[in-house]
């Protein structure tokens, strides 16, 4: 059970949160000028990673804010939270 | 009645006298017993059949590695409890235990024969033999399986007791209470942490707190005397905690770890009442200390399973803590010390005990006592067999030869009513491999340890690998020093004599003269498997030590391997000629001893196993004979019986009173979110199909809302109510998803957009009046409002005042029929309901619940998402092309409607069924096919709905058929279970195509 450090509330205990899967994947402005592989990987395709992989949670029976954590999925170590908008740290790739 | 209680000992209160009954016989014991020692005092080993061969089996250990000794507790069908470990059980007055697994009585089982077939019930027997005649499975396998196996049996009512769930939080958890965990839970509390100990026994001390031998001190002092010391000490310190009759049942990530409280289920009957019988503590601990210490292991030789074969140190427990003997004429087993400070107790008690070692020699400061004691040593030698039916009474060693691969020598026959063996130790890893940490493999002693220690978890005394006390001492407190980042000088001047084990040899599977296929090794007690399965197991082409363990079910029952694992991989190991530490272990995992479901579930049971939702008008539905309905947490009105009128008699009429004068629906539980926002119009605009920027104020209109892969998602009705202020409805279910699924691209997609979100479904109830005459009772409650269609149309929004309270009126209809929704804040729900009834009157004003609105809905055509949708459904699919806007350049889940799957022409569409018999009903689900004779038959759909509609008098239905669009008129079949229906597809409109009733 993580303890997750929502960037607006503190450090809570996971059950307050749900998971929102990969992070950083933008929708794309113009769906209409893509063609169906293209518009297939934005909706299908996601990376599962054994690592650190980059992911958004939601403080659902919190703050309800959306915001961004940097997981290390092979220990569950959560090595960074940011808020939605910025950019992931430089040092996880 | 015999009596092996020989000693008086500080733990055991010979003034009070327990009666406990056990398989129906009365027999008493002390308190301060577990229903295993007070078995043992009065000379009962036999305990139990084992699982497979049915052979007798007696107690063998102390604690919760217990195989054998595991009882059904009392007899009442909803308090009696299965698979309870004796060697756990405190005693108490009246306790009824009863032995598992044997019928008709554990003295004379039947199943007793399968120990003659065994050559017939290899590893891999279930697997094996059970596969074929496949019709054999539910008439012979089946039941004969039900009947001979299954370890006791369940409670057949609801549990009456009491359970509590309790989070805490400390600086520092200790797990287990012997002398590493006492000491480290000193360290860290005297150092102003807080701090908590818990421990699963009665009391604190582990096996250091009965330990009474001379060579080992502490200060001068007996190790136990001065361990009580400690305990006296840490009682008082204010930042520690102590639980006892507590244990830890997993260790989760971030250092969350579930622990067990018992705390009834060591008192009687009478006592136990209204107090709450276990609390699972869930525990957040900043750092915790692992000191769970080791269980000894058992040796693997030729019938090992006798009753009167115990583990060496059990004896000693039963003897210096107990005050009992477990025989007469002793014989100890070993490859280590241990056995000897076993041997050393027993004589000072007087009883006559024989060593066999299979060590050269050795040389320790316990074995020159003993050996001073002038008990006689066997060294080098091996047990090979073992005699007695019911309870052993004589076994055979033989000399080892030089490399201990075989036997050499003659048989020598020793007489005993008890065995001691002692294979060494095994340290409890299993906290540490939970909490994620590996293992690595120490040759010497052939353990596996705790490989890395992190900053947040350690593990320290005998857990860690540290068998002797001087070493458990001296790297427990250097360790939680560095640990806790402490400087605790209390133990520098601890002075500790100690016994130091000098000579090792381990030999997994002992060597016999008798052929491996003709002896009983056992490995597993409780799945009764062997060395000999192992071996086949190997034989038969399995490598992985977790396919072996699950083909031989070796360490798969209720003790989860406790005393098997190691044997398990040393036999693997040795077979296969690999090193052991490069097979790795099996997965340990939680719970580490079983847990109660009434544990894991605590107080959420009844009626606070789920929250439930009711609306304002709730009372009135309950007074009113409502059936509810579940949808979600609301609780719904289903339909109204009157005069004990079946549901469909029911329905029918209050379908009919709806659209011949009046009917009232509850539509409170409906999801209301309120949007505003300078961009509240453009917001809508993207999450909809449909265009609202040019939605007049006060007008609604009906929305369709997809997933971004062209699927719809939820589906209702929005009012403007000004120029940046809407009022959003959702389905039911889908209110709280809706809800979050518009927050997320609001603050992830579109933070530009000045659009706030608030739900306020609880904060408005709504009446939903339909019918012809449904103007008339509008009128009647809102006197002053203009209700003519030119001042307010069809999908168009009023206010209004109800004796000065504000109501939110909406002329839109679910029914086809004339409609007015009343909103109101919620607490007068209630009121505004009573007064529509009572206006209503003269109109025969009919409540509907759910059953009927939705039978109202499907002679419209109109859909439910989640029933006449489910995830794969386009609008185009519902036969919706209407609402998707052709103009908008982009709406959530446009890209996905034009993808080449979602444009086939054959996906499954939204149809309407008339069946060939108006009479007939189809089955909500069934499926739809064209032609029953050609196989596989072609499946074409479902019904996902079907009502007999009162109102055209005849069965109507809708279903989702492949192509259903261009089949208009189409004779299809449904087949069921005794006939075909034969039907037609039809629209998907039954009533008023032409709208006309909207106006009435
Ligand atoms: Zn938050």
């Amino acid at each position: 059970m993580f303890l997750i450090n929502c960037p607006f509330c503190g450090e809570r205990d996971q059950s307050e949160f749900s998971s929102g899967g990969e992070a950083h994947i933008v929708r794309p402005k113009q769906p209409t000028e893509l063609s169906d592989d293209e518009w297939a990987e934005y909706l299908f395709m996601r990376k599962n990673i054994k690592g650190i992989q980059f992911e958004r949670w939601n403080h659902v029976h919190g703050c309800r804010k959306w915001f961004n954590v940097v997981r290390d999925t092979s220990n569950d170590k959560i090595l960074s939270v940011y808020k939605m908008g910025e950019k992931p740290p430089v040092n996880y790739k | 009645m015999p009596n092996y209680r020989i000693h008086k000992t500080e733990y055991i209160d010979e003034t009070k006298r327990v009666s406990f009954k056990y398989d129906g016989k009365t027999y008493f014991g002390y308190e301060g017993d577990t229903l295993a020692s007070a078995l043992l005092a009065n000379g009962i080993h036999l305990v139990g059949r084992s699982f497979k061969y049915h052979r007798p089996r007696g107690i063998v250990s102390c604690g919760a590695e217990e195989p054998n000794a595991i009882c059904q507790i009392g007899s009442k069908k909803d308090l009696t409890e299965p698979n309870v470990r004796a060697t756990e059980l405190e005693l108490y007055e009246g306790l009824e235990a009863s032995s598992q697994n044997c019928w008709p009585n554990v003295k004379f089982d039947i199943g007793g024969i399968n120990n003659f077939i065994s050559p017939l019930i290899p590893a891999g027997f279930y697997y094996k033999t059970f596969m074929w005649p496949k019709s054999f499975w539910k008439k012979v396998y089946e039941p004969l399986i039900r009947l001979s196996a299954g370890l006791g049996k369940s409670p057949t009512e609801p549990d009456p007791d009491i359970y509590d769930h309790k989070y805490v939080h400390y600086d520092v958890l200790v797990i287990g209470g012997g002398v590493s965990g006492i000491i480290a839970a000193k360290m860290a509390a005297k150092n102003n942490l807080k701090t908590l100990l818990v421990d699963d026994k009665k009391i604190l001390g582990g096996s250091t707190i009965y330990q009474n031998n001379e060579s080992i001190k502490i200060d001068d002092k007996l190790s136990s005397e001065w361990l009580k010391n400690e305990i006296q000490e840490i009682k008082k310190l204010s930042k520690l905690t102590i639980k006892t009759r507590t244990s830890i049942a997993a260790y989760h990530g971030y250092n969350f770890l579930l622990a067990k409280e018992n705390l009834t289920d060591h008192l009687p009957e009478e006592k136990k009442e209204n107090k709450i019988r276990q609390r699972l503590w869930k525990i957040r601990a900043k750092k915790v200390v692992i000191a769970t210490g080791s269980i000894e292991r058992p040796l693997v030789f030729n019938n090992n399973d006798r009753p009167g074969i115990l583990l060496s140190n059990s004896i000693n427990k039963y003897l210096d803590y107990y005050g009992v003997t477990c025989g007469e004429n002793i014989i100890l087993f070993t490859n280590n010390d241990s056995a000897y400070e076993t041997s050393i107790s027993l004589h000072k008690k007087g009883i006559k005990n024989i060593i066999v070692d299979l060590r050269k020699s050795a040389s320790s400061e316990l074995i020159k006592q003993a050996e001073s004691l002038g008990v006689k040593i066997y060294f080098n030698h091996v047990v090979t067999n073992t005699f007695g039916y019911r309870k052993i009474n004589s076994l055979e060693i033989m000399k080892l030869s030089e490399d201990g691969n075989t036997t050499v020598g003659n048989k020598i026959r020793l007489s005993c009513d008890c065995l001691g063996m002692s294979g060494g130790w095994t340290p409890m890893v299993h906290m540490h491999t939970q909490s994620g940490g590996k293992l690595d493999f120490r040759d010497e002693d052939q353990v596996f340890l705790p490989k890395e220690n992190s900053e947040d978890q350690i593990s320290v005394g005998s857990c860690n690998g540290d068998f002797d006390l001087e070493n458990i001492i001296d790297k427990t407190v250097n360790k939680i020093n560095k640990f806790l980042d402490i400087d605790n000088q209390d133990y520098q001047d601890t002075n500790i004599i100690c016994s130091k084990e000098n000579d090792k040899r381990n030999i997994w599977l002992l060597p016999n003269k008798i052929p491996l296929g003709k002896t009983k090794c056992f490995i597993d007690f409780q799945n009764d498997s062997t060395a000999k399965d192992i071996k086949l197991a190997l034989k038969e082409g399995f490598r992985s030590i977790e396919h072996v363990k699950r083909y031989t079910t070796t360490g798969m029952a209720t003790d989860q391997g406790k005393l098997s694992n190691m044997h398990a991989l040393g036999i693997i190991a040795d077979t296969a000629g690999v090193k052991m530490g490069t097979l790795g272990t099996t997965t340990f995992r939680p719970p580490f001893t079983p847990l109660t479901f009434g544990t894991l579930v605590g107080r959420n049971v009844g009626k606070f196993f789920e929250v439930v939702r009711k609306t304002s008008m709730h009372e009135w539905h309950v007074e009113n004979n409502a059936e509810f309905e579940n949808v979600g947490q609301w609780k719904r009105p289903w339909y109204y019986p009157k005069n004990h009128e079946n549901m469909h008699d029911a329905v029918q009429r209050e379908s009919k009173a709806a659209r011949d004068s009046a009917g009232i629906l509850d539509a409170s539980t409906l999801g209301k979110i309120d949007i505003q926002g300078t961009d509240a119009s453009e917001f809508l605009n993207r999450v909809y199909t449909n265009a609202w920027s040019k939605l007049a104020i006060g007008k609604c209109r009906y929305g369709l809302m997809l997933n971004e892969d062209g699927m719809v998602y939820d589906d209702g009705v929005t009012t403007r109510i000004s120029e940046n202020h809407y009022l959003m409805t959702t389905t039911t279910g889908g209110a709280a998803n809706v809800l979050s699924k518009l927050e997320d691209y609001l603050q992830t997609e579109w933070p530009e957009l000045d659009v706030y979100l608030t739900s306020v479904t609880d904060h408005y109830s709504t009446a939903s009046i339909c019918g012809p005459n449904s103007k008339k009772i509008l009128n009647k409650l809102f006197p002053n409002l203009d209700l003519s269609d030119e001042n307010f149309p069809h999908m168009s929004f009023k206010e209004d005042k109800l004796e000065n309270i504000n109501c939110r009126i909406m002329r839109i209809s679910f029914t086809g029929e004339l409609s007015y929704e009343i909103n109101i804040e919620s607490k007068y729900g209630n009121s505004l309901w009573k007064m529509c009834i009572e206006a209503g009157k003269e109109f025969n004003l009919t409540p509907y619940g759910t059953e009927t609105m939705h039978l109202l809905r499907a002679e419209k055509g109109f859909i439910i998402v989640g029933q006449d949708t489910d995830g794969t459904m386009t609008p185009s699919d519902l036969q919706m092309d209407w609402i998707v806007s052709k103009k908008k350049y982009d709406f959530i889940g446009k890209r996905s409607l034009y993808r080449s799957d979602t444009v086939r022409e054959d996906r499954k569409q939204l149809v309407g069924l008339l069946t060939d018999d108006p009479k007939e009903i189809l089955e909500e689900g069934a499926q739809i096919v064209s032609d029953v004779k050609s196989k596989p038959i072609d499946m074409l759909g479902h019904v996902t709905s079907s009502y007999f509609s009162p109102n055209l008098n005849k069965s109507i239905a809708l279903a989702v058929v492949r192509s259903g669009k261009t089949m208009k008129g189409q004779k299809l079949i449904i087949p069921m279970e005794n006939k075909n229906i034969n039907v037609t597809v039809s629209d998907t409109i039954f009533l008023d195509k032409e709208n006309k009733r909207l106006n009435a």
